[in-house]
């Protein structure tokens, strides 16, 4: 079973369909689950602390405002870890501040960086296109190999 | 700052969601209850929360998944069901997140669509979505042309 990370992280679409072909995915959710499951300093609503930004630094640089480093921390250690992406071009459902949107242009180069097998596609607008959208993943993540 | 506990640690939250014309959420809750075993479950507008151990979770779900497969999607959840931090009995609107499979679920109709095609059709004989072709750059030669086409 492949890790495979997919943007937008929280998509329901994509997450379902790589458990679905036998893979992990790897989303914002499960990062957030690892914060708010673990004992610390309260700080609401997502458990991020002002030790996130400095982990930031890993993926970003220090001049990138704070907002984006923080993310970057929940985001980053998932780059690292996936061995396959899964890229939704025109996800408007991901769109929110200014710092949302750096950070998805920020983790959308580094997936593109980092030289896994990756699949871009845009959302189905009927149905036509949603077997070509279904299909595109299948193949993918049976391509991957080790699906349960 | 305050010392922070974790509620439910070592658990796991998913979302099932319902998109279907014969199955309800209601529906999908009884089943669940019938094999939940120590997993909570919270009945929603969109389908159930489900939340436990991550092998009673999967469990309940796979038999929950069972009663429409094409028609029944599952994500991960950070939260437990109910948080105070989430949860919009507290906060009052909608819950954040809740736009994001609000959107999604205009396009889950299709998603099922192809689900119940794929289980009859082999997916090597369907084409490539366009738009993971590669989009070739404007080049110069065309860019002139529709520079020199425009009225004066």
């Amino acid at each position: 079973m492949a890790k495979v990370l997919i943007y937008p992280a929280t998509s329901l679409i994509l997450s379902d369909m790589v458990t679905r072909f036998g893979h992990i995915p790897l989303s914002s959710a499960v990062a957030i689950r690892e914060r708010v499951q673990t004992a610390g300093l309260e700080s609401a609503p997502l458990q991020i602390t002002p030790e996130e930004p400095k982990k930031g630094l890993h993926w970003a640089a220090v001049e990138v405002p704070s907002g984006v480093r923080g993310r970057m921390a929940l985001y980053g250690p998932m780059v690292d870890e996936c061995e396959a992406a899964i890229i939704v071009n025109d996800a408007d459902l991901s769109f929110g501040c200014m710092g949302c949107a750096r950070t998805n242009e920020l983790l959308k180069f580094l997936i593109r960086q980092k030289d896994v097998p990756r699949l871009e596609l845009d959302y189905p607008k009927d149905e036509a296109e949603g077997v070509e959208f279904v299909a595109a993943i299948k193949r993918f993540l049976n391509g991957l190999g080790g699906g349960k | 700052m305050k010392d922070y506990t974790p509620a439910y640690a070592g658990s796991v939250t998913k979302y099932v969601v319902v998109e279907s014309f014969n199955v309800t959420p209601a529906d999908i809750a009884i089943r669940a209850y019938e094999v939940s075993q120590g997993v909570m479950i919270k009945e929603t507008c969109f389908g159930l929360v489900l939340m436990g151990k991550e092998e009673d979770v999967d469990r309940v779900i796979a038999e929950v998944r069972k009663i429409d497969p094409d028609h029944i999607f599952v994500k991960d959840r950070g939260f437990p069901p109910g948080d105070v931090r989430r949860c919009r009995s507290a906060l009052g609107g909608a819950r954040p997140g809740f736009h994001g499979i609000e959107h999604e679920m205009t396009i889950l109709p299709y998603v099922s669509h192809a689900l119940e095609e794929l289980g009859h059709r082999d997916e090597k004989t369907i084409p490539v979505p366009e738009s993971t072709k590669k989009k070739s750059k404007l080049d110069v030669y065309t860019l002139q042309k529709l520079i020199e086409a425009e009225e004066p």
